[in-house]
């Protein structure tokens, strides 16, 4: 049956992590952007320690006794992420938790793996795990990765330089987390000599280089991360390390995307969501309803224009639900999730251009909230695969066209 | 809890309707669109289907299905597929029965209900409506004036569909002793709906109108001049209608059409497109051409996500108001570009008649004007 009505499980996690958001995140989010590169840490461990048993902790896989709430788990995932999002989006990319990195391990490794390397998040300090694909030389066309790891008796060596890895400081030096690196096993093969590698913190060989400063979710680091003979375990990679002779191994790891997507557009809503609600506020203090109902004809300019904001929200928020809970049925959502991603993007970079558009010299003063959703926002049309990058996903699929077909 | 998936009996309506739609409505609707008439055999099947007769309650000779806003979205976007014209003339008669069973008196529905229940087709109509660039819904120019009797009606309706074949229409028109008001709601509460016979002095129904689209589709001006009706017209009698109400379930059966439209053009481009070379490949392995078909996609499902949601909200007695506006104007908006982008892929052959983009880009320019289609 056809609903859009959130189960009271998710609906009693959705106040709950509201109210942490409007309490802990919005009246520091501001100090966080002005200060790049600080840890909020009070509003990290708080977050650690209260998610610890939390459904939507990838961690926390055993099933719980409350089944109803398992079965939304990552529509459940997807609301909060909008909360946390709402609260401060660079915030939210802080938390700890297995993040990027543990998705991989989720989605590749095996289940020795998982447990040895998921289980930390469970219980301790707050830890990060992060992931590193992006290179000085390529972003999203994964498949002309340059790092390599080599097999040196029983363990791998690592070589190369990532850039962009969301959280990989806090991963390596601020906990006992760990980074997924993505490296080439035999560059003749292309795709399908593309592996995945869990780094240790504290292992040799790894180094943070840069922090990156950003436009926006400054609360957020952004590592550049460079490995020289870097030596990991035998066992630390993702999956087999066969080259197979179709790229179904790549396969495995790029399908930690189709879970991370819906995230990503989760985040993005969110802070739409907050630029819709701010302006509302101010047009009704203004003086200015939204009348719903009259004749297209006889709106205002600005009426028109928070309208369509509303629409693209919903509409993003819609594509973004459906495709999280395919996740919950078990269904491929690869189309879906690419679909969700690429709108949620581009529709939060609308919205909060136009907000800050609407408020006037408001909405370009850093006395308001609303410049930095604008500059937060456009991260989500940018990471986990560029708006263009999504609508070629969409495209082959649509089309039924391989990569080579349709590049 | 959300959920997106189809209950097993709206699976099964939505394959017979689509069948319906490729089999029997696609192959005639260039002809029809062509000759400006929807050929007799077609009507005669749908009305087979019981696309009108499933509604009517058993107790007045229908089949008294469950009414849910949103499985008649469902089965209009289909049909939408299928054909605009043919669907808004075959469903004709909802216009005046959906709002005869929602409000109705007894009496009212006793006199007119069973007349539909019958084997055959007849037509009915509702004018909803008005000539003018500010035409609003919550502020109706056409008038109901009470006198002792009844009411006397006075104004301009147009698009009204097979006017000229109803014996009996829906007339709706402003209470010219009901406060306007300044919230739209005031004026949607002022609007009474009156069921006039085709024969009423003081109605007069024009030559069929000619439209850019829905061509296949007779629809005709209405003039009410001094139209004196008895308060027993009045629907609902003493109790008040919802014309909110019935305007959005209109604008959710609109935006289903609209998503319908879309997806009719979007597939057809996209299969162009893949048979279509250009220097060599399929042009919808540029991405120049492969972008705009998955933006149509895209575009496709969001829409009818938002008009579900409206839907639902309707099914669960909500008002839905902001819901279903927001998405019949994003539906509008979105049938046009879809289909004007299936235009643009065909590029010279989709300017000619013998491919239907054309059509669809036709039919789908009036979504931004049709209102009034209370036939969910």
């Amino acid at each position: 049956m056809i609903d859009f009505e959130l189960s009271e499980a998710t609906e009693s996690v959705k106040a709950m992590v509201h109210a942490a958001a409007e309490a802990l995140m919005r009246p520091v989010c501001r100090e966080y952007d002005e200060n790049e590169h600080a840890i909020p840490w009070d509003f990290v461990r708080f977050m650690w320690d209260s998610t610890q048993d939390s459904d939507t902790n990838l961690a926390a896989r055993k099933p719980r006794k409350n089944g109803a709430t398992l079965s939304e788990r990552h529509v459940q995932l997807a609301v909060s992420i909008e909360e946390l999002s709402w609260g401060d989006a660079g915030m939210y990319l802080a938390m700890a938790g297995p993040g990027l990195g543990g998705a991989a391990v989720a989605a590749a490794g095996t289940t020795e793996q998982k447990l040895r390397f998921l289980s930390r998040f469970r219980s301790g300090k707050p830890k990060w795990a992060a992931m590193a694909i992006t290179e000085p030389g390529c972003g999203s066309d994964t498949s002309a990765i340059q790092a390599t790891a080599v097999r040196d008796g029983d363990q791998w060596v690592l070589n190369g330089t990532k850039i962009f890895c969301t959280a990989g400081h806090k991963a390596l030096m601020e906990s006992e987390g760990f980074v997924v690196v993505w490296a080439t096993v035999d560059k003749a093969a292309g795709r399908a000599g593309i592996k995945a590698f869990i780094v240790e913190h504290g292992t040799p060989g790894i180094m943070v280089a840069k922090l990156e400063h950003k436009l926006g979710i400054r609360a957020s680091d952004t590592a550049m991360l460079v490995l020289e003979d870097c030596r990991v375990p035998l066992d630390n990679i993702l999956g087999s390390p066969e080259v197979p002779k179709t790229s179904e191994g790549f396969k495995g790891v790029m399908a930690t995307f189709d879970a991370t997507r819906p995230a990503v557009a989760a985040s993005a809503i969110g802070i739409g969501r907050a630029a819709v609600d701010f302006v509302r506020k101010a047009l009704e203090n203004g003086g200015t309803t939204i009348r719903y109902g009259v004749s297209a004809a006889r709106l205002t300019a600005v009426e028109r224009d928070f309208m369509e904001m509303e629409s693209l929200l919903q509409a993003a928020r819609l594509l973004t639900w459906r495709a999280a809970w395919m996740m919950d049925r078990g269904m491929h959502n690869n189309l879906e999730a690419s679909m969700a991603k690429a709108k949620a993007g581009l529709a939060v970079t609308q919205i909060t251009q136009k907000a800050v558009e609407i408020l006037g010299p408001l909405g370009y003063s850093r006395a308001l909230l609303l410049e930095k959703w604008m500059r937060d926002a456009k991260i989500n049309d940018i990471f986990e695969g560029t708006q263009q990058v999504n609508m070629l996903i969409v495209s082959r699929r649509i089309l039924g066209y391989s990569s080579r077909e349709l590049s | 809890m959300v959920s997106f998936e189809l209950s097993e009996e709206q699976r099964l309506l939505r394959e017979s309707v689509a069948a319906f739609a490729i089999e029997q409505m696609r192959p005639a609707a260039r002809d029809a669109d062509e000759r400006g008439e929807v050929p007799r055999v077609i009507v005669d099947k749908a009305w087979e289907l019981g696309l009108v007769t499933s509604a009517i309650p058993e107790s007045y000779g229908g089949f008294g299905d469950p009414r849910s806003a949103l499985t008649g979205a469902i089965v209009l976007e289909e049909l939408g597929y299928g054909d605009l014209s043919i669907a808004l003339h075959v469903l004709a008669p909802r216009l005046l029965l959906y709002p005869l069973i929602d409000h109705g008196t007894e009496e009212q529905k006793k006199q007119w209900l069973p007349g539909f229940a019958g084997a055959a087709f007849r037509a009915a109509t509702a004018a909803v409506v008005e000539p003018s660039m500010t035409f609003d819904l919550s502020g109706l120019a056409t008038t109901a004036v009470p006198e002792s009797a009844g009411f006397v009606l006075r104004g301009h309706k147009v698009f009204v569909p097979l006017a000229d074949s109803s014996d009996v229409l829906l007339l709706y028109a402003r209470r010219a002793d009901r406060p306007a008001g300044t919230r739209p709601v005031d004026g949607y509460r002022a609007v009474d709906a009156f069921v006039v016979e085709r024969a009423a002095a003081g109605l007069t129904i024009g030559p069929p109108e000619k439209n850019m689209g829905i061509k296949a589709l007779q629809t005709h001006e209405l003039r009410l001049e001094d139209l004196r009706v008895d308060r027993s017209a009045r629907l609902g009698g003493e109790a008040e209608i919802d014309f909110a109400r019935l305007m959005n379930r209109s604008r959710v059966a609109l935006a289903a059409l609209a998503v319908g439209v879309a997806r009719a053009a979007y597939d057809y481009a996209r299969e162009y497109a893949k048979e279509r070379r250009a220097f060599g490949v399929a042009i919808a392995q540029k991405q120049a051409i492969a972008f705009m078909l998955a933006e149509m996609a895209i575009e496709i499902d969001a829409t009818r996500l938002l008009l579900w949601e409206a839907a639902w909200k309707i099914d669960r007695g909500e008002d839905g108001m902001r819901e279903a506006y927001l998405a019949k104007q994003y539906a509008a908006n979105m049938a046009l570009k879809v289909c004007d982008n299936a235009v643009q892929v065909l590029g010279g052959h989709g300017y000619i008649r013998d491919h239907p983009v054309e059509l669809w880009l036709r039919n789908s320019r009036g979504f931004a004007s049709f209102e009034g289609m209370a036939i969910v």
